[in-house]
């Protein structure tokens, strides 16, 4: 049994998680939040190495050690563009390290029938947290395609894997046999799979935050096995919280989870849209035009989309507001909730450029703005300036509420290419007559509009 | 109270609190929040270190240890990204206030 100093130590810790969410919750105290968790942490892992009995001691410091130093590497040395892909790789280990828990607990130690339960849930849903984010993280890493991946008969696949995996968890539970488990672990991967692989690219950051929330309640099962109640509380807030993130997320996409879990089973549109943009009429202009757009509007608003961090331009198009702004050009940012690849990514990328936080608008601010705009900017996004979702019923991104760029007055892309954006589908907006075109480079681009404008 | 009743109280109040803390933030700090929270799941660490504690064998050893490596890339890496993103959510800013309003 734990000594009781120690439960309260656990129990320190374990507030210590909650403020830490509840940090989070709110940017004035976000950072302190974090670094409440972090103390939270060290605490619970010093407490633990005084109160149990841990043998093999310098073999743990060792992988500890190794474990940190390669974490540290990972998040310092990650683009911010790439934060998506890490969240899934870090929230897949969790999940694969509270599996192998289970099931070495199960194979060292006589355990009763609720733990059972207990060691069948977290083997299961650890293995398929951990291979669903590896599977995200390779979308996300563009690692292999975005699109969402069926075959015929997928869905029974799935479904099959399912049952087996609840037969072989039943089976567990009555006999407590070693093998079993690890099948069970292997069909849990099994499922984690062909559950990620039929969600399409724009849906991957929503599983993210799901799979998030699995590993939580994975973490809170293992420690319900190891009568530990730190445990139990961090891995069920995470739970907890983490599914109401990902019902936020859908939300804000306009999805419910089920359509995006099982929505390229059941529509099958998802896999593409109409492909006759290649030989249609588009109105390109040079840098020049779009400045003497630009330079000689009231005001102006800005949309940025992943392409924008992908070309690490957040930087180029601060400076271009603020000689837009020396103009008395009234510039604002329209930031769709999932602009960038998660919810939220965009303004992240944009606090790093310095951007004021004040000329940063949500969705329905800045859909009234646009509305009195003269030209909106549009940096690299495509599917959440994609007027599809309001128009056409078949598309992937139907019912997702978007930038209501069509309502400027003119309206300016900055692309690289006619390349459809991540969720694979066709923008009629580039076809519009108030529509310009200004190919390239988003960082160039910006670049030679600034120099055109200071010319003006 | 019987044990397993205790326990389930506090994983309902837990679920309860999870809840309420996340309920009303903006989308401005979801991806922070994310990661905060997949940070926190990385305590599975002091799950792995007891196992691995208690291995007698080199075969549960092993296997334990990488236990404990995932645990901890999930814990430290976590904090540490999440810390790297709200960094520049607070420290720049005023910085980037007094620059916006020079150009005005």
């Amino acid at each position: 049994m734990i000594p009781v100093w120690a439960q309260v130590a656990y129990l320190v810790a374990a507030v210590c998680f909650v403020l830490a969410l509840k940090g989070l919750s709110s940017p004035k105290s976000a950072r302190n939040g974090n670094l409440l968790g972090v103390l939270g942490a060290v605490l619970a892992v010093v407490v633990t190495f005084l109160v149990e009995d841990v043998g093999n001691l310098s073999w743990i410091l060792a992988a500890i050690a190794v474990g940190a130093v390669v974490g540290v590497v990972f998040a310092r040395r990650v683009a911010m563009t790439a934060m998506p892909q890490l969240v899934a790789l870090f929230n897949g280990v969790g999940g694969g390290a509270a599996a192998i828990v289970a099931l070495l607990e199960l194979s060292e130690s006589s355990v009763t029938t609720p733990s059972l339960v207990a060691v069948a849930f977290t083997a299961l849903i650890g293995s398929v947290s951990f291979a669903g984010s590896a599977v995200t993280f390779a979308k996300l890493q563009e690692l292999m395609t975005t699109r969402p991946v069926t075959f015929p008969g997928g869905q029974y696949a799935s479904f099959g894997v399912l049952a087996a995996s609840v037969a072989l968890a039943a089976a567990v539970v009555a006999t407590g046999n070693v093998p079993l488990a690890v099948l069970l672990a292997v069909a849990g991967l099994g499922f984690g799979v062909l559950l990620v692989l039929p969600v399409g690219g724009a849906d991957v950051p929503i599983v993210i935050s799901l799979l998030n929330a699995f590993t939580g309640l994975a973490v809170a099962a293992s420690g319900y096995v190891l009568d530990n109640t730190l445990l139990i509380v961090a891995g069920t807030l995470v739970g907890a919280s983490g599914t109401i993130l990902t019902r936020l997320m859908a939300q804000a996409m306009g999805r419910s989870v089920t359509s995006i879990l099982f929505g390229a089973f059941r529509g099958g549109s998802t896999a593409g849209g109409d492909a006759t943009g290649a030989d249609r009429p588009v109105r390109s202009a040079g840098p020049e035009d779009v400045a003497v757009l630009l330079g000689f509007a009231s005001r102006v608003v800005v949309v940025p989309g992943y392409g924008l961090a992908v070309a690490q331009a957040q930087h180029a198009v601060h400076d271009l507001a603020t000689l837009l702004e020396s103009r008395g050009v009234d510039v604002s940012y329209a930031i769709h909730p999932v602009a960038g690849r998660m919810p939220g990514h965009m303004n992240v990328l944009l606090a790093e450029a310095n951007v004021p936080y004040e000329q940063l608008r949500e969705m329905d601010t800045a859909n009234l703005e646009l509305r009195t705009a003269d030209v909106a900017l549009v940096v690299g996004a495509n599917d959440v300036v994609n007027p599809a979702a309001r128009t056409s019923p078949g598309a992937p991104i139907y019912g997702m509420p978007i930038l209501d760029v069509d309502q400027a007055k003119a309206v300016v892309f900055l692309k690289r290419s006619m390349r459809p954006g991540f969720a694979g589908i066709e923008n009629e907006l580039l076809y519009d007559p108030r529509t310009t075109l200004l190919f390239g480079d988003a960082k160039e681009s910006l670049t030679k509009l600034a120099s055109a404008i200071k010319n003006l | 109270m019987d044990f397993s009743v205790a326990l389930l109280t506090i994983f309902v109040l837990a679920v309860v609190v999870g809840f309420e803390v996340v309920s009303k933030v903006s989308s401005t700090l979801h991806t922070p929040l994310m990661s905060g929270a997949n940070a926190i799941h990385g305590i599975i660490l002091v799950g792995a270190v007891i196992v691995a504690g208690r291995a007698e064998s080199t075969g549960v050893l092993s296997v334990a240890l990488v236990a404990v490596v995932l645990a901890t890339v999930n814990l430290v890496g976590g904090f540490v990204v999440t810390d790297r993103m709200l960094e520049m959510f607070r420290a720049r800013r005023p910085d980037a206030r007094a620059r916006s309003e020079g150009a005005e």
